[in-house]
């Protein structure tokens, strides 16, 4: 693995994705280094599949430059998939095999022994808890369940990187703070992840650095902190008013926040002092059904990076 | 799409194994596409052979209808066997159940994912074969010590039709397209000299006729079962060697444009 020191696990200059007349993914650089856990965030049709799936050496790069553990999936697919974990957005599991024996066909697909592979699948089962379904079809599983399952499936080689399309979309409160518990176990452990996420605590909680991508390319790119600094404020107002009032839009909160975002079901004011922007809300006559005042997050990052904001 | 470094698809034995695990929740299903050829020997080649006693085979020789039938039957074995998994099998495992998007996330790649789906279509239609012609043993239809051949020419012929299944099975979109190609194989299975000899024909439908795939794994394996044996059984062999080679190199083409998008 001398190449883990030498180059980083995943690297992409102007890489682009092309389906025919469009352009998935249009020109983006990154690097993911080792050890890292690196997440691309965006809306829905961002790209953030598609630079999956060239990484995980499963769709042709249209133009520019990737390599992955320094290598080029066109030529080494096979081996840089042999050091991989992917769990993809769609779960694909074998719907004719048990929970146990799609654990255990996925490690001969790596080359590992029966023995090795029943060994493997037991603890994963247990990493995961799914032991008590080890003997069950898959289709009889829960859509959580399903997804616990491909997680444990992406880990049955060791991957060195692990790349996780919406890992827990679909999982109960529960079973994400497992996964993420694991997650961030494996990180401890040295491997690299790589995951999309429609959820910024999620993000927040796992991502080392991340970039938010909009219409096929890179609008941002730092440490979730970085992130937070640069495209939000300190405090953000959320106000929810009556859905017949319309206050942003006919100019009453104009000059009370940095910036203003209205949202279909509330308003968020960009401010330093959210206590202060509420009483000035207050001043103007505005009567807001509620008032919160809560810290800047990467939901404001992302909403500023992807949405449309009033007052920029 | 760009050039790909060629690879031996050396992991295709991978996919023998997940069938073969898949397998042992649903075994049964084997006997259906057996027990078929197995009643068309007993009715066909016994009952008509009643009535029909001798049929001429070339070069003067006469042999009893069921001897004459039973090879056909082998062969046809092996075509249902390899067809059935080729089309039915894998339009499931490509259409609804993704197998193979995960597989090619493995090291295990797309060429490795077609040949050992076509390695295991002709292994199912190797075991009708192996099986049907331990029934011609038994029923004294055997007529010749190259019979001993007609296990690998059948394995042959199941090699054609899996790589022919394959590659029409790619083009297929929905359950009614596989209809289609069941509503062609049926003429074949009547027609290519199965029941009776192309020497009915007029010249015209028999050279048709000749160049039916199962027409030519009929003649290889009636050859070596009924002692017929000469060159052009090289002409059959070729034959069917090259449509398995087309099949599976179309098949892997296509797949690898389907999965890796
Ligand atoms: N196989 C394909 N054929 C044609 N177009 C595709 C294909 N896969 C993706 N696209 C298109 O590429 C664009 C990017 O899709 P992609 O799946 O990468 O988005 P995403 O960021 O993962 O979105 P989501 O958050 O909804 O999962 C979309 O416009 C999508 O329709
Ligand atoms: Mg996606």
């Amino acid at each position: 693995m001398t190449d883990s020191i030498a180059s980083p696990p995943i690297s992409a200059r102007n890489l682009v994705k092309r389906f025919g007349d469009l352009v998935a993914v249009d020109g983006i650089d990154f690097e993911v280094a080792a050890g890292e856990a690196f997440g691309f965030l965006g809306p829905n049709g961002a790209g953030k599949t598609s630079t999956m799936r060239m990484i995980a050496c499963v769709s042709p790069v249209t133009s520019g430059r990737l390599t992955v553990f320094g290598k080029d999936p066109e030529v080494y697919g096979a081996e840089i998939r042999g050091r991989l974990g992917v769990v993809p957005q769609a779960d694909n599991l074998d719907l004719e095999l048990t929970v146990r024996e799609n654990l255990i066909m996925y490690a001969r697909y790596f080359d590992l022994a029966w023995s090795e592979g029943r060994k493997r699948a037991d603890e994963l089962l247990e990493f995961v808890q799914l032991d008590e379904r080890a003997k069950d079809k898959v289709d009889d599983l829960s859509g959580g369940m399903k997804r616990r399952l491909t997680i444990a499936r992406a880990l049955i080689n060791q991957p060195d990187l692990l790349l996780l399309d919406e890992p827990t979309t679909g999982l109960d409160p529960q079973a994400r703070h497992l996964v993420w518990e694991r997650l961030y176990r494996l990180k401890q452990r040295g491997v690299t992840l790589a995951l999309t996420t429609h959820y910024m605590d999620e993000a927040e909680q796992l991502c080392d650095r991340l970039v938010v991508m909009d219409k096929a390319k890179i609008a941002a790119e730092g440490t979730p902190r970085e992130l937070i600094a640069k495209y939000s404020t300190k405090e953000v107002l959320e106000l929810r008013f009556p859905a017949d009032e319309q206050p942003a839009i006919d100019g009453r909160l104009d000059g009370l926040a940095d910036r203003v975002e209205l949202l279909p079901d509330r308003v968020l004011l960009y401010t330093s002092d959210g206590e202060e922007a509420a009483a000035a809300v207050h001043r103007r006559g505005l009567r807001p059904e509620s008032s919160l005042v809560r810290r800047g997050t990467l939901e404001d990052v992302f909403l500023r990076l992807t949405g449309r904001s009033l007052i920029d | 799409m760009s050039v790909r470094t060629l690879r031996i698809p050396t992991r295709s034995v991978r996919m023998i194994e997940r069938n073969a695990m898949a397998f042992r929740h649903n075994w049964m299903v084997i006997f259906s596409g057996f027990v078929e050829p197995v009643l068309y020997l007993l009715g066909i080649g016994f009952g008509i052979g009643s009535l029909v006693r001798t049929i001429p085979i070339g070069d003067g020789h006469t042999v009893s209808y069921a001897v004459f039938v039973a090879p056909a039957l082998m062969a046809s074995s092996a075509m249902n066997g390899a067809i059935y998994e080729s089309t039915f099998n894998l339009f499931y495992k490509l259409r609804y159940a993704r197998t193979f998007e995960a597989v090619i996330s493995t090291p295990v790649g797309v060429e490795d994912a077609t040949l050992g789906e076509v390695m295991w279509a002709i292994g199912r239609g190797s075991l009708y074969s192996v099986g049907f012609v331990i029934v011609m043993l038994a029923l004294g239809l055997v007529a010749s010590p190259w019979a001993i051949l007609a296990v690998p020419a059948s394995i042959l012929v199941g090699f054609a039709f899996a790589a022919l299944g394959a590659a029409l099975t790619t083009f297929v979109r929905q359950w009614q397209d596989l209809d289609i190609i069941q509503l062609a194989l049926q003429p074949m299975f009547l027609f290519s000299a199965t029941f009776f000899p192309v020497t009915v024909y007029p010249p015209a439908l028999r050279l048709l006729v000749e160049w039916t795939p199962l027409y030519r794994g009929i003649d290889l394996v009636r050859g070596l079962t009924t002692g017929g044996v000469g060159p052009g059984l090289l002409g059959d062999v070729a034959y069917l060697a090259v449509m398995g080679l087309i099949g599976v190199t179309i098949a892997a083409l296509r797949l690898r444009s389907r999965l890796l998008k």
